[in-house]
């Protein structure tokens, strides 16, 4: 492994650069919530329908926030030392 | 004449020459073995049967059956055994060459079984050819993980031999078509399947073995002996209801163990039991829509996936390491493995125009035509998550995140081309899905990109997304750690060596104290004996003729009484 010297700095370095990105997503989250009012959306089931736009949306978000929040909670219970088992 | 040729055949038994060869040509023949194999099944009639008489014509065995389920199976672990085999064109390890594409071969003999002693012949074959590819990191923890492999793998096999013996007892027939869960015969074939398919609680084998195996034989091992057991399972259960339930929580269970494990490879490997659920819950459907969904979402996982290991693998090869918390900022020294990775990751993660979009939603949309409303939430919730951990997580901590300072060499051009054809096939896949519609076991209607279903892919997937942003410039997400993580193997690995030493220090201190106790109260009643049997003792003295004499009546008088009564 070498040192990272004498390099050109990378577009990502920039921490302005990585905001941007985040921005582009937020903006583009709050498009898709509201594409859902622009079509015939078929749904099969009834839940679908209780929020006018963005069921998968919100599904997903709070999907992936309870997933971290579990497998955090996960962790207390079952981590151990990297050399349990030698 | 090459009709009478099992495939997969030529595969394992040409690869035994390679050794024999010289460096160059050996690469070649070594990789032109697989696109034979290609050539060879698609050239078998459609239908074609090839039985083999033995006992003097007592039993039959159906070495090879064609038909469309094994074709689309057989033709994806042709492939796979052709890019593995490109990904590890590098290596100077004949050991290597030889169990992958043993393994490989066995996987496709396998699937054209048309009997279940043929195919228990191959399923051990895959078993104990792919634990070379464990053993050859040759170290001390890859020995002991090949072992607790192979003992689990081997297991399998035994019971799908029991299960066919007593299936042979019960209906006199030995044929691998539709089984279904109706007899304890069956049922022990089904675990015996469950097994290789990582059920849940039969599943740490994968986890276990799989991260130990060198860099070029993870790609091999997580091709061939899951989606065996997969393509077996549609074979035999399709349709069983008890697949359903246990699927869907193979797609959930595993992912939070992704989102904490450390090594990337294994998260890999904790995905891909996540992905075997989608198939299994499949084949628990049932309907043609499902079994199709299942053998396109096969066939597509395998090259993500393979595609996936490749990515990390190279990753391990260059910097020594396939730790996310010791990883990051690779892009920059490795910008096409960078690339290839995220294309696996947009593929598992079923965004629309990559693969894994038009085999997911197959399986998406047979669970809501069936309205099993408690499926498609479970299924719904594991897709976010896989784009969590495999989509995000995987690329972010490899080679974008916090840059550790790796300043290593671009992965080898033989790994570079495996990887760039896999991604190829993954994008090619997600946007001409007709070749591979046509290829699947029943006639395919069915429309991926639909408004709807793209428009609600998105968003579940850039919601997701969002969450992963949102936790990470919040710092709730969990950092990287170095840690071993308590599963199932926990119990054979801890638990069950731990009861058996505690029941044999428990057995061996109940022995000695009982041993201690008899021989305690064994001298003490000898010694009061004795003391009453020997002078002064009231035993002990003579008697004098008058104590005689009474006892004597005595005794006499007992004697009448019982006597006349």
């Amino acid at each position: 492994m070498s040192q990272e010297s004498d390099e050109r700095p990378r577009w990502l370095d920039r921490s302005e650069n990585v905001d941007k990105i985040c921005y582009a997503l937020y903006a583009v989250c709050g498009g898709l919530l509201l594409a859902d009012l622009f079509y015939d959306r078929k749904t099969h089931f009834e839940f679908e329908t209780w929020l006018p736009t963005g069921f998968a949306g919100v599904y997903g978000l709070l999907a992936c926030v309870g997933l971290v929040l579990a497998a955090k909670l996960l962790r207390v219970l079952i981590m151990r030392s990297e050399d349990y088992y030698d | 004449m090459i009709e009478q040729i099992p495939p997969g055949l030529p595969l394992i038994l040409g690869c035994l020459l390679a050794p024999w060869l010289p460096r160059t040509l050996k690469s070649a023949y070594l990789l032109l073995l697989p696109l034979l194999t290609l050539a060879h099944i698609w050239s078998l009639p459609a239908d074609h049967q090839l039985a083999l008489s033995i006992f003097d014509g007592a039993y039959t065995l159906e070495l090879v059956r064609v038909d469309k389920l094994a074709l689309v199976f057989a033709t994806i672990f042709s492939i796979a055994a052709f890019l593995s085999q490109l990904y590890a064109l590098h290596l100077d390890d004949d050991a290597q060459h030889l169990s992958g594409n043993i393994y490989a071969g066995s996987a496709i003999a396998a699937v054209f079984a048309g009997d279940l002693i043929t195919l228990f012949v191959y399923w051990e074959a895959t078993a104990i050819s792919s634990v070379f590819l464990v053993w050859a990191r040759r170290n001390q923890r890859s020995y002991r993980a090949g072992l607790r492999y192979l003992v689990i793998q081997v297991g399998s096999g035994v019971l799908l031999l029991a299960g066919t013996i007593l299936h042979f007892a019960d209906t006199g027939s030995i044929a691998f078509d539709h089984l279904g869960l109706v007899s304890p015969a069956t049922a022990l074939i089904l675990i015996a399947f469950g097994i290789k398919a990582a059920f849940p609680l039969l599943h740490n084998w994968l986890q276990d073995a799989y991260p130990e195996a060198t860099v070029t034989g993870t790609v091999y091992l997580s091709s061939f002996t899951t989606k065996l057991a997969i393509y077996a399972l549609a074979r035999g259960f399709a349709g069983t209801e008890i697949l359903v339930p246990i699927g869907a929580a193979m797609t959930a269970f595993p992912i939070f163990y992704a989102v904490i494990e450390n090594d990337l490879r294994r998260v890999l490997a904790y995905s891909l039991n996540n992905q075997l659920g989608y198939m299994v819950v499949g084949i628990g459907i049932g309907t043609e829509l499902a079994l199709n969904g299942t053998a396109a979402h096969a066939f597509a996982h395998i090259l993500y996936k393979g595609l996936l290991f490749m990515s990390i693998g190279a990753v391990l090869f260059r910097t020594g390491t396939a730790n996310g918390s010791d990883l990051g900022g690779l892009y920059k020294s490795m910008p096409w493995t960078t690339g290839f990775c995220m294309i696996g990751a947009a593929a598992i993660s079923a965004f629309p125009l990559f693969s894994g979009f038009i085999s997911k939603s197959m399986i998406l949309t047979a669970a809501e035509e069936e309205h099993r409303t408690l499926t498609y939430l479970v299924l719904l919730f594991a897709s976010a998550g896989v784009f969590h951990h495999s989509g995000i997580k995987i690329p972010f901590f490899a080679f974008f995140g916090h840059d550790r300072g790796h300043r290593v060499e671009e992965a080898p051009l033989n790994m570079r081309f495996a990887m760039g054809g896999a991604a190829l096939l993954c994008v090619g896949l997600g946007v001409f899905y007709e070749p591979l519609y046509a290829m699947l076991p029943f006639p395919a209607d069915y429309t991926p990109y639909t408004t709807t279903h793209v428009v609600t892919t998105l968003q579940l997937l850039l919601f997701s997304a969002l969450a992963f942003t949102l936790l990470m410039r919040s710092g709730i997400y969990p950092p990287e750690l170095h840690s071993t993580n308590l599963d199932f193997d926990w119990t054979y690995r801890r638990a069950a060596p731990a009861l058996v030493s505690w029941a044999t220090i428990a057995i061996s201190w109940l022995q000695s104290t009982l041993r201690s106790l008899l021989s305690r109260v064994g001298t003490a009643a000898q010694t009061g004996l004795s003391r009453l049997a020997t002078p002064p003792g009231a035993i002990g003295e003579p008697w004098g003729t008058g104590t005689t004499s009474l006892c004597a009546a005595l005794l006499l008088g007992i004697v009448l009484v019982f006597y006349y009564a």
